[in-house]
């Protein structure tokens, strides 16, 4: 249930354009953002004046490099000042290339090292559920490469085979991972006990629908094709 | 034994206190089916996959649960380090670790079960407190103060053990040519080392952080420190609790070297020189 109103496209492309610092690359040049705004925009359940609130939905940005997008969104939002998007990675900037809990209001977890999101989002659907906490989500946005890595693996056969059902993996699939995935990313999630569907990462309604589309049942996985990376 | 104290105090914590969360890789399931059975949502085995066991360790951290994470020292540390680093340090999260096999426990399953290095591996990072038991009566206490906070705790437990429980910072033996620290089972093989000799013995079982004013207060010029884990794991941390006074200090522990050898802990402990007739050796020719 979205608790934040529209903003106009040419706001977050502003908002982007002052992180990166640039005029040349169009919002397209960022593979999350389009997921990334439907996730804020329409499905967490969450807001700038209850990052603490334990009723919140969980939203973990595993694939913790190239953050622009992300820190775009969360202005645009009102969880971070505007002003906090000049200077990134500078020596006073709370944003930097990597982001970290610590510093920004309404980040999850610091991340960077890849593999290390999906591990924690098995922890906090765990723990919100052992609570009794039962109506947020954990979400967890990887990407392609990011796969690679084998602890995301033992993640994804844990969750499944014990049904984690308040769990959901987005995976922005810029074609990126050095051998690839023969058979799709999604037979990964779904050989493993998995719901997963595979969209269009640039087709918003569409990417919300799949993030509307699990059971409640089974851990739920939503694969975001975007261009390849470097195109 | 300290690992089945360890089983019985945290199948008892799970019961009293809600916050309470146990995360095994398959290394003593068996022994907690019972508090498996009583919470089940609270008692999680990931199977064999300590990436994924820490990093669950650190989520439900970050939703105010009290984990407790467990498998052998090598698997818990040496292998998941980066999740310990990451999923735990970075987070700003915490958690209580407890190991078993310490240095050579399992002797006769080699190397692939050994680790030596948990605990320098753990003074890389931040604000860890390292309890290492030199008794099975001495766990219990550690575990329960370690479950009301959500600070990070590593506790080291071993099939090595003191004929006794004592205090951290006990004093067994009072001399005037030396101190000699003993953390956790060392103390044993030391107390018969230093059999006759004039020195003071002084117990640790709490290596991090070191009491400094406990140990400048029983400090002689002469200090020799013997842990049951790499050598010189804590001749830092000494040196900065002397760092104004003279002194010099004899470092002993485990070695680097691979052995490639099986035998038994106490087999480990002579070819190390930990066992009293190498230590005696070794502190009554520093001692003078």
């Amino acid at each position: 249930m979205p608790t934040v109103t529209m903003t106009d496209e040419a706001r977050l492309t502003g908002l982007l354009r002052r992180v990166t610092g640039d005029e040349k690359h169009g919002p397209s040049a960022h593979s999350t953002l389009d997921v990334l705004w439907v996730l804020y925009d329409r499905v967490l359940d969450v807001a700038p004046e209850r990052v603490d609130d334990p009723e919140r939905d969980r939203f973990l940005l595993s694939k913790g490099h190239g953050p622009a997008a992300y820190y775009a969104v969360l202005a645009a939002q009102g969880f971070i000042p505007e002003q906090w998007l000049d200077g990134m990675g500078d020596a006073h900037s709370p944003l930097g290339h990597h982001p970290d809990r610590l510093l920004v209001p309404g980040v999850e977890i610091g991340s960077g090292s890849l593999g290390h999101g999906l591990g924690l989002g098995v922890g906090v659907a765990l723990g919100l559920r052992a609570q009794g906490i039962t109506r947020p989500r954990t979400y967890v946005l990887l990407g392609d490469a990011e796969l690679d890595e084998g602890s995301n693996h033992e993640a994804v056969a844990f969750a499944g085979a014990t049904r984690l059902a308040g769990l959901t993996a987005i995976v922005v699939d810029n074609q990126s991972a050095t051998h690839g995935w023969p058979g799709g990313i999604a037979s990964r999630f779904t050989v493993n006990g998995w719901t997963a569907e595979t969209v269009d990462g640039r087709d918003r309604d569409t990417i919300e629908r799949a993030l509307r589309g699990h059971t409640g049942e089974r851990p739920h996985a939503v694969v975001a094709v975007t261009e390849r990376k470097g195109n | 034994m300290m690992r089945e104290r360890f089983i019985e105090t945290t199948t008892a914590l799970l019961d009293e206190d809600p916050r309470t969360a146990l995360v095994l890789a398959d290394i003593s399931a068996a022994p907690f089916e019972p508090a498996a059975r009583q919470h089940p949502e609270r008692v999680v085995n990931v199977g064999i996959r300590e990436q994924l066991m820490i990093g669950t360790a650190g989520g439900l951290a970050l939703t105010g649960l009290r984990p407790i994470a467990h498998s052998y020292a090598t698997f818990l540390v040496d292998r998941a380090y980066e999740q310990v680093k990451l999923d735990l340090d970075h987070q700003g999260s915490g958690a209580v670790l407890v190991s078993v096999g310490a240095s050579y426990d399992g002797s006769q399953m080699g190397r692939t079960h050994f680790s030596p290095g948990d605990v320098a591996l753990l003074d890389t990072l931040s604000n860890w407190t390292v309890h290492v038991p030199g008794h099975p009566d001495e766990v219990e206490a550690m575990l329960r103060a370690a479950a009301p906070h959500d600070e990070r705790v590593y506790i080291r437990l071993s099939t090595q053990q003191n004929s006794r429980a004592y205090e951290n910072l006990a004093i067994p033996r009072r001399g005037d040519r030396g101190l000699v620290l003993a953390v956790g089972p060392m103390l044993a093989p030391v107390l018969a080392a230093t059999e006759g000799l004039d020195v003071t013995v002084g117990y640790v079982n709490t290596p991090r952080p070191l009491d400094e004013g406990w140990l400048r207060s029983v400090a002689q010029p002469s200090v020799v420190l013997v842990e049951p884990y790499l050598a010189g794991t804590s001749t830092a941390t000494i040196a900065h609790a002397l760092r104004d006074l003279p002194h010099r200090v004899l470092a002993l522990g485990v070695g680097r070297e691979d052995l490639h050898r099986y035998g038994t802990p106490a087999d480990h402990a002579r070819w190390h020189g930990l066992d009293p007739a190498g230590l005696r050796a070794t502190i009554g020719s520093f001692i003078w």
